[in-house]
């Protein structure tokens, strides 16, 4: 009778089949649960004893047990705006050359091109940052700046190489082709027709890119320099290289500084005391909380998006 | 001598002004080669309609009246398109000023993601810095001249893309007439409406005839028929006859336009 | 009225487009040179015993990162092993079953993970894998690497399986094939070379993971001996060579930057490859 068996088994699997899928896709809520409890249980040391007091305190001070996470959440910031200014002109300016102006032929090849780019690994970056870009910066590029902007405190340090000015720099190239290869795939979902309507009333290249191009793909684009913003805060290997590690707030770019991932990078396995290695995760805590932040919103928003352009 | 008398002969009877005259127009997609030794004369003010099968080479034909081609580096045309006297296909045509001369619409609608008012203000703010006065003023003529005032009135900030898409292609219209060309291209402007929004169309292609030069491609003969004044009946890329409508329906001289018409074939 | 003067019009729309073909050229010579720089540096130290040496002291000449290369090889192994199944799974419980709104939050929480921090991923397994077992491992290191690669594997197998035909899904149920039948041997036949693709962007995505692994599978000069023991890895490896001022170790990590950076690229353009073929044949 090998019929009816057969038919039993075939529903123990799917039984078993339909409870393996809900359990995979719930898993990742799991994990989402379990890693914001196990940092909390793991930091509470931190947590208990710092207060909110943590998240104000410039103070970081291994040897007295005193830890505030003030300047490196600053030098998160500081280091991702500053990147986000560099690289967001730059990728906006890289997607209208790769959809309206390179020679069509070469366009596709130019978009694989950024792409590839947009997957090389990050400690490549802050390799290069290092070994190459930090003393062309020391040399040539900080003087000259100290010199001529130097009535600026902002532009106003030592040409060490390394420093927030820097990270900044290296952090804005590594997202560059990340987030002109999101911008460019909004472009590309600007109709041709529409764009030739505007021509047809007479409208230059950038007044159809400014007036239908920018707008059509507004949603897309702000979504897509959200991600690049998460990622940059979020970033280890392309800051820690070339940010200098130092726990002091300073008015000068070109003065070292830290980030909450570079302060990871650099001190967890160094912290032997429990009150060290709390406040070490209590910080990976803020960074998650941040980033969790800024990217749900970007997802959010972009799903708002697709929604809107359903509908239409 | 005998071929420069031909070649600027008027096609249309001695007393219709020209406006736009086409002579020898040839046009290539890279290698293909889309219409052959194509002769047209637009006389001004009246409504001038292209027939053929699709694939004919009309839709084609229409875009190098306003340039529209010269943004596909690999597509080009040669021989003559004379409009008020001057070469259009030189290169030394401003393509902005001779696309603000030569409105276009569309085959599908295709409002601006901006609001209705925005929409038809756009190509007016593109020319001339109105006062905000004269530019609402400007915008309301341009929504009645193209009959979607009174539907839209009370909602000008409305999103333009969320109009009908019968109103959404007057209001393309509306846009086109608003920055006052003196010829308006359309493009099959009534294949993806419904038969009531294609009977507006149609009736306000008759209103706007008496300001503007019109030339309209479509695959409905009983549209040429109701609408133009003229009509070229396109077959493989060639011109095949041109003349007054009522002729090319009533007695074609070709043997294909004939087919064509009475449905053996397209 | 005042009338825009057209040469002014020009002149702006010059003066964006020059912006534009600066802004790609900055771009364009900032990423030729990184990679540039990388060949030139890296591509000297490649050799033979790059691949089958274990590490030398400072000073002493000779000797490879071959430990470390292993060592990434098999935590983004145990990585995949991880990874993909449950991710696959994810993906297909989203493509098929998530069509509510818990289904909507698991898409959610999965397209906000695919660009979390991966330090704080590594953070988390050293509380939840390392501290317990007291240890540094390279098993903790894949599985840090695991969670960074479940999210992408998932959203990518979400957007292949709804490229899938609803009608071959009904074709199927309509012969009487049972629903998890259906999927096996319809859904994933027919979405096979997207889901392969999809994995291996997702494996290019993580082997190149420096962050979760500092923490996890630490590192070692010896060769891997077991799971449970911090374990070489090729990029946590660049990172400690190259902050450290022995210039032959510095030398080293160029090599090892330039192997990594050639094999994400190729296991990306190998995808695309992959990707082309599949929707051609």
């Amino acid at each position: 009778m090998p019929r009816p068996s057969k038919r039993r088994s075939n529903d123990i699997i799917e039984v078993l089949f339909q409870f393996l899928t809900r359990f995979s896709g719930s898993f990742i809520l799991i994990l989402l649960l379990i890693m914001l409890a196990s940092l909390t249980w793991e930091a509470w040391p931190a947590i208990k004893k710092f207060g909110l007091r943590f998240l104000i305190s410039t103070e970081w001070d291994p040897v007295l047990g005193n830890f505030g996470a003030l300047t490196t959440i600053l030098g998160t910031l500081i280091s991702t705006a500053l990147a986000m200014l560099i690289a967001v002109p730059l990728a906006i300016g890289v997607a209208i050359f790769l959809t309206e102006l390179a020679p069509q032929p070469l366009r596709p090849i130019l978009g694989t091109a950024i792409e590839l780019l947009a997957a090389i690994p990050s400690i490549i970056y802050g390799m290069w940052g290092l070994f190459t870009l930090a003393p062309v910066l020391s040399e040539y590029i900080q003087p000259w700046m100290t010199e001529h902007l130097g009535f600026i405190p902002l532009f106003d340090g030592p040409p060490m190489g390394v420093g927030m000015f820097t990270a900044g720099l290296v952090l804005s190239i590594m997202i560059l082709p990340f987030m002109a290869s999101v911008i460019r795939d909004c472009f590309l979902m600007t109709p041709q027709v529409l764009k030739e309507s505007a021509y047809g009333l007479g409208a230059t290249t950038w007044e159809v890119i400014k007036d239908v191009v920018l707008p059509y793909g507004k949603r897309g684009v702000i979504g897509g320099l959200f991600l690049g913003l998460g990622r940059a805060l979020g970033e280890t290997m392309a800051v820690t290289f070339v940010i200098g590690n130092a726990h002091e707030l300073s008015w000068s770019l070109f003065d070292p500084a830290n980030t909450i991932a570079s302060t990871l990078a650099n001190e967890f396995t160094e912290a032997s005391d429990p009150i060290y290695l709390a406040a070490l995760i209590e910080l990976a805590l803020v960074l998650f909380l941040i980033t969790f932040v800024i990217l749900g919103l970007a997802e959010w928003w972009l799903y708002s998006a697709n929604a809107g352009g359903r509908k239409s | 001598m005998e071929k420069m008398r031909e070649k600027t002969k008027t096609l249309l009877p001695d007393h219709v002004p020209v406006k736009i005259r086409v002579r020898n127009l040839n046009f290539y997609y890279g290698k293909f080669q889309a219409l052959f030794d194509n002769n047209v004369d637009i006389a001004e003010r009246q409504v001038t309609a292209f027939i053929g099968p699709s694939g004919c080479g009309k839709s084609t034909h229409i875009r190098t009246y306003n340039r529209m081609f010269s943004l596909y580096p690999d597509q080009r045309a040669t021989g003559e398109i004379i409009m008020d006297g001057q070469n259009i296909l030189g290169d030394d045509v401003d393509l902005i000023e001779l696309r603000t001369r030569v409105g276009m619409v569309f085959q599908k609608p295709t409002p601006f993601p901006m609001s209705i008012f925005d929409n038809v203000a756009y190509g007016i703010k593109l020319k001339a810095k109105l006062p905000k006065n004269e530019l609402e003023a400007r915008v309301e003529e341009a929504l009645k001249g193209a009959a979607l005032w009174d539907e839209v009135k009370d909602h000008l900030h409305a999103l333009g893309t969320d109009l009908s898409g019968g109103q959404q292609q007057r209001l393309c219209i509306a846009r086109a007439i608003a920055v006052e060309p003196e010829v308006i291209l359309m493009d099959e402007p009534c294949s993806a409406l419904d038969p009531v929004a294609t009977y507006k169309v149609e009736e306000l292609i008759d209103r706007l005839k008496e300001r503007f030069t019109i030339v309209i491609v479509t695959h409905n003969m009983q549209q040429a028929a109701r609408v133009s004044n003229y009509t070229a009946f396109f077959y493989l890329g060639r011109c095949v006859e041109f003349g007054p409508t009522e002729k090319i329906f009533t007695a074609p001289s070709e043997k294909e336009t004939e087919d064509y018409i009475t449905g053996r074939f397209g | 009225m005042k009338k825009r003067s057209p040469t002014l019009r020009k002149a702006k729309n010059l003066l964006a487009l020059l912006s534009a073909g600066l802004s790609a050229a900055i771009g364009i010579f900032f990423l030729i040179w990184i990679l540039w720089e990388i060949t030139d540096k890296g591509i000297s130290s490649i050799n033979w015993e790059f691949f089958t040496e274990l590490p030398t002291p400072p000073g002493e000449p000779g000797g490879g990162l071959g430990n470390a290369i292993l060592g990434s090889v098999i935590i983004t192994l145990i990585a995949t092993l991880l990874g993909v199944p449950i991710g696959v799974l994810a993906g297909t419980y989203l493509a098929e079953f998530g069509h509510g709104k818990f289904g909507g939050l698991i898409r959610f929480i999965t397209n906000t993970f695919v660009s979390a921090p991966s330090i704080v991923v590594g953070v988390f397994v050293y509380a939840i894998m390392v501290v317990p077992m007291k240890n540094f491992s390279g098993l903790a290191g894949g599985v840090s690497l695991g969670i960074i690669m479940l999210p992408v594997v998932t959203r990518t197998t979400e957007e292949i399986l709804r490229l899938v035909p609803v009608g071959l899904r009904e074709a199927a149920l309509a012969l009487g094939a049972p629903y998890w039948k259906m999927i096996v041997s319809i859904v994933y036949r027919a979405a096979r070379t997207g889901m392969i693709t999809g994995i291996i962007l997702a494996v290019a995505r993580v082997s190149g993971e420096t962050a979760p692994l500092l923490f996890t599978a630490l590192n070692s000069p010896y060769w891997p001996s077991g799971l449970t023991e911090p374990m070489a890895n090729l990029t946590v490896t660049i990172f400690n060579y190259a902050m450290s001022p022995y210039e032959d170790w510095q030398a080293k990590a160029w090599g090892g930057a330039f192997l990594i950076t050639i094999a994400i690229l190729a296991l990306n353009i190998f995808s695309r490859f992959l990707a082309q073929r599949g929707t051609k044949g």
